[in-house]
């Protein structure tokens, strides 16, 4: 877990600043919530409620790792949730920080 | 993390797949229609009702709707609609048959933000869209697409209900999709409507079933299909899209009169939720009719139940079923593995339900479908 964790650190790099792309809304759910992209009109699914607690938690933070650990995500999830900004990311539903 | 497909079957708070059929006027009269449009009904939501409805879809986070009709450009306040609800945060991508896709029209829908377009084409050539969606709609349709494409809107949606006649020419669709910069979208035909007066002769062949499956495996990432083809994997693998029935779970109807239905292909009384006019309004429909709340209970397989493809194909369409008399707990008029051919044969013509809903032009209805022979 903590190699596959290392590896994906370099596709996202976790010491960077993100934030939800403004045209963004998420629709509390009971799994956790629904992205909905205005511009791109994409949909995507936050499957977990801890998920939805970093991705708005993302505008107080300076780097995703801090994100991560304020909401309490574990070493052993770390992988599942990189992956799963991995894939907001490349929906331009979070967008770095410039 | 949970499974997501369990978690739609639950229902979710609001509807994914809104669609809000705005009128049942039509100028046209396609054979399979699957609202049996025709006439405007007197009791059509006016314009202010139709704006309290998107302040409601607003307020629970609907974020797009599918507005179908009829053709809901002949409201005379469609567009005040659809400006009033891509204001207010409820994208709006419309069906159309083109006729009122004038160049202006175009350069506007172009221009603006949140707006999608749909034409609607049930042939890759003017003979066989022809026969099912009238004379001259195939010339109406690809000049609305040319329209479009000249205004520089790239990725508007041109929509097939796939047939016996069009299943042969799907890779010709796509390639006039892709030459307007459009993406194809693929329905399945119902025999719901009119549909069910034409779906004996134009729901495609067991082979054709085949030969949609096959390509939808090498095509279907770059094609919506929403969950119209989920019956068919039980020829083995997952297709790209929906894979269940979402009716009263992701998906519902808002038809012209404010009634609210599981899907869009079930406008029958039997599943029937409620109405947006009533106190508490769509929302209250939505979280609270007794319909949905038993859609998302856990539904039983009935005679599927001994089926090792139950698990792929969730038993098949419901409205499928219904409209073709067959139990909401057992196979799929168009079951891959047959025993929906089985159970139509078993079943005899007496517990075939007639329509509720019924907006034919009068004239139309009834006329034999212009068919050649085989």
């Amino acid at each position: 877990m903590g190699c596959a964790a290392s590896t994906r650190a370099h596709v996202l790099d976790l010491d960077a600043a993100w934030r939800l792309h403004p045209q963004v809304a998420l629709r509390p759910e009971s799994f956790g919530a629904l992205a909905y992209h205005f511009g791109n009109r994409r949909l995507s699914f936050l499957k977990s409620r801890k998920l939805v607690a970093v991705v708005e938690g993302l505008d107080e933070h300076g780097s995703l790792r801090t994100a991560l650990e304020s909401a309490s995500v574990t070493r052993e999830e770390e992988a599942a949730y990189v992956s799963a900004l991995e894939r907001l990311a490349s929906g331009g539903m979070i967008v770095p920080v410039r | 993390m949970t499974r997501l497909v369990e978690q739609f079957e639950a229902g979710l708070e609001a509807p994914i797949c809104l669609t809000w059929e705005l009128t049942y006027a039509c100028n046209l009269a396609c054979v399979h229609c699957l609202s049996s449009s025709g006439r405007r009904d007197p009791r059509e939501l006016s314009t202010a009702e139709c704006k309290s409805v998107i302040d409601e879809l607003q307020r629970m986070q609907v974020f797009y709707a599918n507005i179908g009709g009829g053709e809901p450009t002949v409201r005379p306040d469609f567009w005040e609609l659809v400006d009033y609800a891509t204001t207010h945060q409820v994208g709006i991508k419309f069906s159309t048959n083109g006729s009122r896709i004038t160049p202006d029209v175009a350069a506007s829908l172009a221009a603006a933000d949140y707006v999608d377009v749909q034409i609607s084409l049930d042939g890759a050539t003017a003979d066989v869209n022809d026969r099912v969606r009238g004379a001259g709609s195939y010339a109406t349709a690809t000049r609305a697409m040319e329209r479009l494409a000249a205004a520089g809107f790239r990725g508007f949606k041109v929509s097939v209900v796939v047939t016996r006649e069009n299943a042969g020419q799907l890779d010709e669709l796509k390639a006039i999709a892709d030459r307007y910069d459009a993406q194809l979208r693929l329905t399945r035909l119902r025999p719901s409507g009119r549909g069910a007066d034409v779906w004996d002769e134009l729901h495609p062949t067991a082979a054709q079933q085949r030969q949609v499956y096959d390509w939808l495996l090498a095509h279907g990432e770059q094609v919506l299909t929403g969950d119209s083809f989920f019956h068919l994997s039980a020829y083995g693998q997952s297709l790209p899209g929906l894979n269940l029935c979402g009716a009263g779970r992701v998906v519902c109807l808002i038809d012209p009169v404010g009634d609210v239905y599981a899907c869009p292909f079930a406008i029958h009384e039997q599943f029937l939720a409620g109405n947006v006019r009533e106190p508490g309004g769509f929302g209250r429909v939505w979280r609270e009719s007794e319909l949905f709340l038993e859609l998302r209970q856990p539904q039983s397989a009935g005679a599927c139940g001994s089926c090792g493809s139950y698990d792929s194909c969730r038993g098949g369409c419901m409205a499928a079923k219904f409209f073709r008399g067959l139990p909401l707990a057992g196979p799929d008029p168009e079951c891959v593995l047959g025993h929906g051919e089985h159970a139509l044969a078993a079943r005899g013509h007496a517990n075939v339900p007639k329509p509720s809903v019924d907006h034919s032009r009068r004239p139309l209805r009834g006329t034999p479908l212009p068919m050649h022979g085989g």
